[in-house]
């Protein structure tokens, strides 16, 4: 049997959607799964759920070869005994403890050698030499979410939870230590789970995505599928991002990436190094069509194309175009008309370097 | 002044305190994490004592402990003597007396503990009870000092319950207020005012520490 994760639960708190999610992934030593989604879509819950803090009135939880929860059979495994590394989005630090202490906080099992010797290890993963006595409240936003998740991870959790983990940090740092975090993600060899509702951290953490919407998760898959290739218009609209794939940046200059993606050449803002991998996304509403054949715009990017689908969403029209890889343009209908656009149709999708979203996965 | 009354009254409130320090924290955790939905009537049942007369109180617990109910009867088969009118009985009194003025203190600290931390420290292995004196005991010092402080100074004034249950022995349960009573009764307010001065003094003391230690917890005045 593959390893598995297995969630099926019902939770209803008064007065809100009931949250119906059900799910299932395979896991290796290091999967990342993201549950993405807008507030309020129950993502927080589902979590809650599998760390044990919350209780649902019926489902099951199951981990690889545990089970933790199975309502029927009346399973309810305590999150002392889940072994997770759990933490939430505003870090929850013990403001009594200093770092040390936080740290080596879940580690009572340990003999005393073994317990400085882990806290020394981690002290050093986390980059916190010299801030060992400072508490809590001295610490800044980034700092302090090094220091979570160092006690998060410990006592060698089986799994990881984290509630929107780079969400209470200012706009730099956060950039910053989402590259940061999956690498460390990926060192750890700990598979984890993410909540988050920004698209750029789902595409740059996450091995597996599942869009949670009302309550519900309404698909999983890869990344790139999901975002590409929404089950419907509710997940399209929850993700946001029509066209997502995968390219190499070929070439660097001032700010300008260019990125080449199954043989196409696409310019980008980014300072991505060259040979680095990325995830292309552009919105669709970013795209402009035109004429094969016509005159030139200041838009650096013109990918000549054919139509390979036109869908109406009523004033607007969604055109699929086969440009070396599938790209989703939003156009009003008189466009359309004037355009004469079919499907099979030549045409040139332009769209303007800052259009082009770089996401990084290394 | 009556040195024994006031020795009866210290070692009774002393009592009082520690024994409310280790009976109070299980309740006072108890009402602040409990979500039984019906927890409302306990926590009516541990407030009655702030609203009863002592009178009533004194009365109930008289007949609690008496040799006619099965605890006063269990009590003498154990020890052999009675416990109304005793020291011993005295303090069970007290106990119950000043309930509230150390559940209630410990609880209000304990629900300003961020639940959050609490669960931080579930999901680190660290189980209920290790949870409770590595996190939220620290976490509640100043409750915890506002609750052992006010029970002992309740205590220290106590009278209805003291004169209904321990009666007026000297040496056993005469305490210093009712000495006062007693010097008054007996026309000496000399003695009644030194007494009385030493109470206040007392008093006053124990309840600038409590305000020292933390206004938040239990403050009567509105916050500046």
């Amino acid at each position: 049997m593959a390893a598995e994760v297995v969630i099926d639960i019902t939770k209803t708190f008064a007065g809100r959607t009931p949250i119906r999610a059900r799910f299932h992934y395979s896991v290796d030593a290091s999967t990342v799964l993201i549950l993405f989604g807008p507030s309020g879509s129950g993502k927080t819950t589902v979590l809650r759920c599998i760390a044990g803090l919350e209780l649902p009135e019926q489902g099951t939880v199951r981990f690889i070869s545990r089970t933790w929860l199975d309502t029927s059979s009346k399973i309810r495994v305590s999150p002392q005994e889940r072994r997770i590394g759990y933490m939430p989005q505003d870090y929850a630090l013990f403001p009594t403890y200093s770092v040390l202490g936080n740290i080596a906080y879940g580690l009572g099992e340990l003999s005393s050698v073994d317990r400085k010797k882990r806290v020394d290890e981690l002290i050093d993963l986390f980059q916190l030499r010299g801030l060992e006595e400072a508490k809590p409240s001295e610490l800044s936003g980034g700092q302090q979410q090094r220091v979570a998740l160092a006690r998060a991870v410990a006592p060698r959790p089986q799994l990881l939870l984290l509630d929107e983990p780079l969400s209470a940090l200012d706009a730099a740092t956060r950039l910053q230590l989402r590259g940061e975090l999956r690498s460390l993600l990926k060192q750890l060899a700990l598979p984890s789970m993410i909540v988050t509702h920004d698209w750029t951290e789902a595409l740059t953490l996450g091995d597996v995505i599942a869009v949670m919407g009302n309550g519900q998760v309404l698909q999983i898959g890869l990344p790139q599928d999901v975002f590409s290739r929404p089950k419907n218009a509710e997940v399209a609209q929850i993700v946001g991002v029509e066209t997502v794939v995968q390219g190499h940046v070929i070439e660097q200059a001032y700010g300008l990436a260019t990125i080449r993606v199954n043989g196409m050449t696409l310019k980008a803002l980014g300072s991505d190094a060259i040979g680095s991998s990325v995830f292309v996304c552009i919105r669709a509403e970013d795209v402009l069509l035109e004429k094969a054949g016509s005159g030139m715009t200041s838009a650096r990017n013109h990918l000549v194309g054919k139509v390979s689908e036109i869908i109406p969403h009523g004033v607007m029209v969604q055109v699929k175009i086969e440009c070396g890889f599938p790209l989703v343009a939003m156009v009003t209908r008189g466009a359309m008309e004037e355009l004469s656009l079919t499907v099979g149709s030549p045409v040139i999708a332009a769209m303007k370097a800052g259009a082009v979203h770089l996401v990084p996965r290394t | 002044m009556n040195w024994t009354a006031i020795w009866i009254t210290v070692k009774l409130a002393g009592l009082t305190a520690a024994t409310l320090l280790v009976v109070g924290l299980p309740i006072a955790y108890w009402v602040s994490f409990s979500r039984w939905r019906w927890k409302f009537l306990i926590e009516s049942v541990v407030a009655l004592p702030l609203v009863l007369p002592p009178t009533v109180l004194g009365f109930y617990i008289l007949v609690a402990i008496g040799p006619h109910s099965p605890l006063g009867r269990l009590y003498t088969d154990l020890v052999g003597s009675p416990l109304p009118f005793t020291f011993q009985g005295l303090l069970f009194a007290s106990i119950l007396y000043s309930l509230p003025f150390a559940v209630q203190p410990f609880a209000t600290s304990f629900d300003q503990v961020d639940r959050k931390l609490i669960e931080a420290s579930w999901t680190l292995g660290v189980s209920k009870l290790k949870t409770f004196f590595s996190l939220i005991v620290p976490l509640s010092t100043a409750g915890l000092v506002t609750g052992v402080v006010l029970s002992f100074a309740h205590t220290l004034g106590e009278f209805g319950v003291v004169l209904m249950v321990g009666g007026n022995i000297e040496g056993e349960t005469r305490t210093v207020s009712i000495d006062i009573y007693d010097e008054v009764q007996a026309l000496n307010y000399v003695g009644a005012a030194k007494t009385s001065f030493f109470l206040l003094a007392v008093s006053y003391f124990v309840l600038l520490l409590v305000y020292a230690v933390n206004r938040k917890v239990w403050a009567v005045w509105p916050q500046k």
